[in-house]
């Protein structure tokens, strides 16, 4: 009963310096805001207009639908044009394009031997002299740029010839469900709401011991009857209130201006919510007490920062990662969240479903808090 | 409860090399004021945080109000009020939040805490600083505060290190009448301080220096006892003056005062006042006069600083 007291005596002064700290409670609202727009904006999986070259060697009617034919896919915009290959090599040195297509002269004659033409099958003869009909030279090193020209490798060519495509039969049927469309900002609203937490709620309370150190009033605090277990509840609780507000206003324009639907049950959500945030609140904690200043929680923040928004799943899929990564990855409570959110947000996935990692947040929020409260000393020393 | 609020003995506390506390015997009597007069890093807040149960003895034992630390530490939590020599509420925090923060802390009910709060503001004169942030508030109403805040639970035992370090010569007097209004009251009082005059009020004090306890006792008994005695004499060139004194060893020290030498001589010397006017150095002073030792004497004989040329 004292106890239940005295963590509340702790939950109201932290909310009062709270609402005091104006550049903190503008951050709990601008950083969900502000990320969201950004990173629902900004980060496109789907590569289009890849600002490109040609070197027209042919320069003749069937090389320029050619290129118009590859402009209407717009994987590429062709944005440069040079007389020689070693020119365009240079533009993409001094990065003017990502990429250049090499139109040979004798464009025409290759075309004609051409499989994908479908002039009818070639004599063998011919099957063996036939060549691509251009060339494509690819600045390689980022992966996805290189990876979507590829993908223009197997081009079909009819439409040159304003023919109707081959409606030749797929090797396999793909039914996407989920995210028909195949828009990313689909996987990255919930995503979103992970990273952000991870965020917010371990840099807040990482700070929230060490500021009372710092400014001195610790001196006082453990003069007092107060538990360490009550005042590291009384730290984190006004943050789970913050934790729900930032993840309602991420869903919610993630609603509202990316039409992300939110498909799962709301207490599926909170539930799942809840559990990261307490997991993520008392990770904070573990660190407030092992950092002796503000800037060193800072650092060991972003120490669990980073890996949580780049081996989590958030960035790219959790299973195509080494097995070491995936291993690292299981530990932070980010993952876990990651794969619960998106499967209660998009697949509509029940608490069953995500039970494992249910019950490995619970367990990383009982540890945290333990670990916390033990290294909490009421001494000075 | 014993006659004693604090045994202590043998206290001591290392960190590393240095002895920041080392073997301090201490009896503070209960409703008493004590007083740890000692210069900066003398070991005050070391002692102070050691007899709260902050911080772990390196060697010693000490029991207070028959607790005995560390083991006991959390149980003496409640009847301890203790005020930090760096000012240790909440800056951002108005004047009744941090004492309904503190009362609350305490499991004070809410009424309870209401009322106890109009009557610390009342008798600290902040009633109309209620809603004032502490942050802006000056050195002294930041100490009133912070003694509202360590006296709201009523303790019976307030320890107070350096409360008066920022207040002025008035303020510091109404605050020494609000110690005694607690005294009376059955408190006891343990108080750190550097300041002279202050010390002179305690019932007893302890003079540290350099984590050691020079002398303990009641500020009278202290000085009648200090074993040397005080002659002030006018002289011309007093610096050359004081240089040839100090170079005798009757000479405990020898301090300037304005115009005028300050010269504690060792109590073996009979009658230090003709004895220091028969001295060849001194056959310039137009006058000499024995005068009451102060507790500033006390505290230079003791550690022996004016040796070393303060
Ligand atoms: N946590 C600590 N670690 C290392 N040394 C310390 C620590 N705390 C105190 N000391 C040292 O112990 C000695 C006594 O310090 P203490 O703070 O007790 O002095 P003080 O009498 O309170 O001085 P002041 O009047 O300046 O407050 C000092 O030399 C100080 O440097
Ligand atoms: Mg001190």
């Amino acid at each position: 009963m004292n106890g239940l007291r005295r963590i509340l005596a702790i939950i109201a002064k932290e909310l009062t310096q709270l609402r005091r700290d104006r550049m903190t409670f503008g951050m709990v609202v601008m950083i969900p805001l502000i990320q969201l727009l950004l990173f629902g904006f900004a980060i496109n999986t789907n590569i289009r207009h890849i600002p490109v070259a040609v070197v027209d060697q042919s320069n003749s009617g069937l090389s320029r639908v050619l290129m118009q034919t590859i402009a209407a896919t717009q994987v590429v915009e062709f944005t440069e044009r040079y007389a020689t290959p070693q020119e365009a090599e240079a533009a993409i040195v001094d990065a003017t394009v990502r990429a250049a297509l090499i139109i040979p002269a004798d464009l025409s004659e290759r075309v004609a031997r051409h499989p994908a033409v479908g002039l009818g099958s070639p004599p063998s003869t011919d099957q063996e002299t036939s060549r691509p009909v251009a060339q494509w030279v690819v600045d390689g090193s980022d992966t996805m740029i290189a990876a979507a020209i590829k993908g223009l490798r197997a081009m079909p060519l009819q439409e040159l010839f304003r023919q109707p495509a081959n409606r030749n039969v797929p090797t396999f049927e793909v039914a996407l469900y989920f995210n028909p469309e195949q828009r990313t900002v689909v996987n990255i609203v919930p995503g979103l709401v992970g990273i952000i937490l991870t965020m917010t709620m371990i840099m807040f309370t990482s700070a929230a011991i060490v500021r009372e150190r710092e400014r001195g009033n610790m001196e006082m605090l453990i003069n007092t009857p107060v538990r360490p277990m009550e005042l590291m509840l009384g730290k984190i609780i006004p943050y789970v209130f913050i934790g729900f507000v930032q993840v309602s206003i991420i869903l919610g324009l993630g609603y509202w201006v990316f039409q992300v639907p939110v498909v799962g049950g709301l207490g599926h959500l909170a539930a799942i919510t809840g559990l990261f945030i307490a997991a993520s609140l008392s990770l904070g904690l573990v660190i407030s007490t092992l950092a002796s200043n503000q800037l060193q929680a800072m650092q060991m923040t972003v120490f669990v920062l980073m890996p949580s928004i780049l081996l989590s799943g958030f960035m790219f899929p959790y299973e195509g990662m080494p097995e070491l990564a995936q291993h690292i990855a299981e530990v932070l409570p980010a993952t876990h969240f990651m794969r619960a959110v998106r499967g209660v947000v998009l697949r509509d996935a029940s608490l069953a479903d995500m039970s494992d990692d249910a019950f490995w947040l619970l367990g990383f929020t009982v540890l945290g808090l333990v670990l916390a409260s033990l290294r909490f000393k009421k001494r000075l020393d | 409860m014993t006659q004693w609020a604090i045994e202590a003995t043998a206290l001591t506390r290392r960190f590393g090399e240095l002895a920041a506390v080392s073997s301090l015997d201490l009896q503070v009597p209960s409703g008493s004021i004590y007083g740890f007069l000692g210069p900066n890093g003398s070991g005050k807040t070391t002692a102070i945080r050691m007899l709260t149960g902050l911080l772990k003895p390196s060697d010693g034992h000490v029991s207070v109000l028959g607790l005995s630390l560390p083991q006991e530490a959390e149980a003496l939590k409640r009847q301890i009020g203790y005020m930090t020599q760096r000012f240790s509420l909440y800056e951002d925090l108005t004047v009744w939040e941090n004492l309904q923060f503190v009362a609350r802390i305490y499991s004070l009910g809410f009424r309870e805490a209401r009322k106890r709060i109009q009557q610390l503001l009342s008798t600290y004169g902040l009633e109309a600083l209620a809603r004032q942030r502490a942050g802006s508030m000056s050195g002294g109403q930041r100490q009133r505060l912070a003694l509202a805040a360590a006296t709201l639970h009523n303790p019976s035992l307030l320890f107070l290190d350096e409360p008066t370090s920022a207040v002025d010569p008035q303020n510091r007097r109404d605050f020494w009448e609000q110690l005694f209004d607690l005294c009376d009251r059955g408190t006891t009082i343990l108080v750190s301080t550097h300041y002279m005059d202050e010390a002179e009020r305690c019932h007893r004090l302890a003079i540290l220096d350099s984590g050691q306890k020079r002398a303990d006792g009641p500020p009278e008994v202290l000085m009648a006892t200090m074993g040397a005695r005080v002659v002030e004499l006018e002289a011309p060139d007093l610096r050359q003056l004081k240089q040839d004194l100090l170079g005798l060893p009757e000479v405990v020290s020898a301090a300037q005062l304005g115009a005028r030498l300050r010269v504690l001589v060792d109590d073996r010397v009979e009658r230090p006042q003709q004895w220091l006017a028969g001295l060849p150095q001194a056959r310039m002073a137009t006058s000499l006069e024995a005068v009451r030792p102060s507790l500033e004497d006390v505290f230079v004989t003791c550690t022996g600083a004016a040796r070393e040329g303060q």
